[in-house]
């Protein structure tokens, strides 16, 4: 029998990405889970499916990502932290609701765990939807905030902020990982957080069937209130662009607050490496191996890929006069690489290097490239 | 002497203003339908309806209790979330065919399969309404409609879809009837059919459905009198009325 502070000791446990996601989520509170499966991210969907139900939760195993992600509007309507995941071609798929969360105004948590594209690609791990995570993807002028985490910690710790995120703006996060970060197992130390949104407890889990006094705009039936509507359908004239100003006004306050990066050496470097997720812990690494040769390599990781971290980038200048280059790397031919490109606004040189489809980036590639730029 | 009694009004669960369908449009009916039953059972303050994607997209600015939208032929995807979390309240799609039975047939079947225990109210109207009459599933063989200018054809535009039918053969599926808007009798049959639904679901039975046979006199190019008899006369042969299941 395990005595209680015997427990207490075991705080570590060895987990996947995909796993500690679904672990995450549901110590965040999420309360409605719908999946379709597709690999690589097929672990957490089956971890929902076991630990869901336990959580006093819902576990709906959909048939499409269309149905997913619709179920997941519908539960978010009614109150619940919701969240579905995907792998590339199933993301695509979710675009049309994810637009629809977003023009309804509604709080969801969409993980995209990428594999290589386009069309069925195949199943290893890629960065090639940065574009379609960051740019909207679906229809509309809408934005999801998106979170690159790039270990197994930081995949939980991300999904309380995920879901935080998602309640305070009433908007789609997606958390965007790769089919490495899905599958690797790392230890995991399970925490109980902060929210860092709003400075509070986190957890506003609403009990399934529980009115919540939180969220006063879900659809709960109307008794004591008037009746609740949600809908993104603006028909009467300027009703439109006015629920587009009020998103816009939305969208530039995230810009304002919810920047994060993390960064290793900038007050020093010559070369900066710009990688996010998966690529960010192969340029971790490199830089390491650049600084041991005694060659100034420093490191700017994004960890909000929406909002982007601008200013990071705007002020390297002023606060390093010896930087001359940024080397941008990515699995895929160049799609953060436009983000840093239009921080700098042609104000430093800017690199890249990619490769995607099922190939990585490698240390030593990444060393080779930034020698011959030095 | 008696006092003068009132015994007909506007139900609670509707609100009062006029609606933006065509002169002979089922819809109206259809809301009013469900808006008395919602009173009726004491349960305005529980329910929850899904609007669709079509000409009744803004159902909830006629209905008088909580709704939500839903994109083209999600509605019972959407349905199922809110289910699923608040099982105490008493949930309801509103759809055309054109949502129900093409875009969204397998959410519609899905739903169904899993016994969701909500209710759909299904207004086959032959045609898309509010794209401007092109063919739906269930139109008509011969049927002329904006993308079938020459009539439906069963070789290549296969027959009208009984999607009814189709969903009767689901275990989980506890109830289904049509029913037709063509007369007031017939009226009075569909209340009492989405009566029977609702009362299914409150009982927590599982998925129950009613298909509404309803004039779209603007895109079959007839007059209101006309198209209700043409229900009569033709449609309701295609689509026999009753209980299915
Ligand atoms: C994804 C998508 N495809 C197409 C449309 C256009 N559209 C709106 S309503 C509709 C069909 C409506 O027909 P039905 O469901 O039968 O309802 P009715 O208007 O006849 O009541 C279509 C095709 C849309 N809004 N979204
Ligand atoms: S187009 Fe047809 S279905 Fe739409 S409102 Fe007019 S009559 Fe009704």
């Amino acid at each position: 029998m395990k005595s209680k502070s015997r427990q207490k000791e075991i705080k570590k446990i060895l987990m996947t990405g995909n796993e500690a996601i679904a672990q995450g989520a549901i110590d965040a509170g999420c309360r409605f889970y719908a999946g379709y499966p597709i690999t690589p991210q097929n672990e957490l969907t089956a971890y929902m499916a076991r630990c869901m139900p336990d959580s006093g939760g819902v576990f709906v195993q959909s048939e499409s990502e269309v149905a997913a992600i619709n179920m997941v509007f519908g539960a978010s309507c009614a109150g619940a932290r919701s969240m579905t995941s995907s792998s590339s071609p199933g993301i695509s798929l979710k675009q049309e609701g994810i637009s629809y969360i977003a023009g309804a105004e509604l709080p969801a948590v969409v993980v995209n765990i990428m594999r290589g594209g386009p069309g069925l690609g195949n199943i290893w791990p890629s960065q090639s939807d940065y574009f379609q995570a960051t740019r909207g993807g679906g229809h509309g002028d809408y934005h999801s905030i998106v979170l690159a985490p790039s270990s197994v910690q930081e995949a939980y710790d991300l999904m309380f902020l995920a879901f935080d995120l998602a309640d305070n703006y009433r908007n789609p996060v997606m958390v965007l990982g790769d089919g490495i970060l899905g599958q690797m197992m790392e230890p995991l130390q399970v925490t109980s957080h902060k929210s860092q949104v709003t400075g509070q407890k986190a957890v506003v889990c609403l009990p399934i069937g529980k009115a919540t006094s939180q969220k006063t705009w879900a659809l709960t039936g109307c008794e004591g209130r008037n009746p609740n509507i949600i809908k993104s359908f603006r028909m009467k004239e300027g009703d439109l662009e006015k629920l587009n100003l009020a998103l816009q006004k939305k969208y530039k306050a995230i810009r304002q607050k919810e920047a994060r990066f993390e960064s290793l050496f900038l007050e020093d470097a010559k070369i900066i490496i710009v990688a996010y997720g998966t690529m960010a812990r192969i340029a971790k690494g490199a830089v390491g191996m650049l600084r041991a040769k005694g060659k100034k390599a420093g490191l700017l990781r994004p960890i909000t890929l929406w909002p982007f971290p601008e200013k990071v980038f705007k002020d390297l200048q002023a606060r390093n006069s010896k930087l001359k280059t940024l080397l941008v790397t990515e699995m895929s031919y160049g799609q953060m690489l436009e983000d840093v490109k239009l921080a700098l606004d042609g104000k430093l040189k800017v690199e890249f290097l990619g490769r995607a489809g099922g190939g990585v980036p490698t240390e030593e590639d990444i060393i080779r490239k930034a020698g011959k730029i030095l | 002497m008696k006092e003068a009694q009132k015994i007909f009004s506007r139900p609670r669960s509707l609100r009062n203003i006029s609606t933006h369908y065509c002169g002979g449009c089922g819809h109206g009916i259809a809301h009013r339908l469900v808006a008395e039953i919602v009173d009726e059972l004491g349960i305005r303050e529980r329910v929850i309806a899904v609007a669709p994607v079509g000409c009744a997209v803004i159902a909830y600015d006629y209905w008088d209790f909580d709704c939500s939208e839903a994109a083209h032929g999600r509605a019972l995807a959407v349905a199922t979330g809110i289910k699923r979390v608040r099982p105490q309240n008493i949930v309801f799609t509103y759809q055309g065919d054109g949502d129900l039975a093409a875009i969204g047939t397998s959410e519609t079947i899905h739903a169904a399969n899993r016994g969701e225990n909500v209710t759909v109210i299904f207004i086959n109207n032959a045609i898309y309404g509010m794209t401007g009459g092109q063919m739906a599933p269930t139109t008509l063989l011969g049927q002329r409609t904006a993308t079938t200018p020459a009539g439906r054809q069963i070789g290549v535009h296969g027959a009208p879809l009984k999607i009814s039918e189709m969903l009767a053969l689901l275990p989980a599926v506890k109830y289904i009837e049509r029913v037709s808007l063509h007369s007031p009798q017939e009226v009075l049959k569909a209340k009492s059919a989405i009566k029977r639904a609702f009362q299914s679901q409150i009982d927590n039975l599982g998925f129950s459905m009613v298909e509404v046979l309803s004039a779209c006199p603007t895109y079959w190019d007839m007059p209101p009198k006309k198209a209700l008899d043409w229900i009569r006369d033709v449609m309701s042969k295609e689509f026999p009325l009753g209980r299915i299941k």
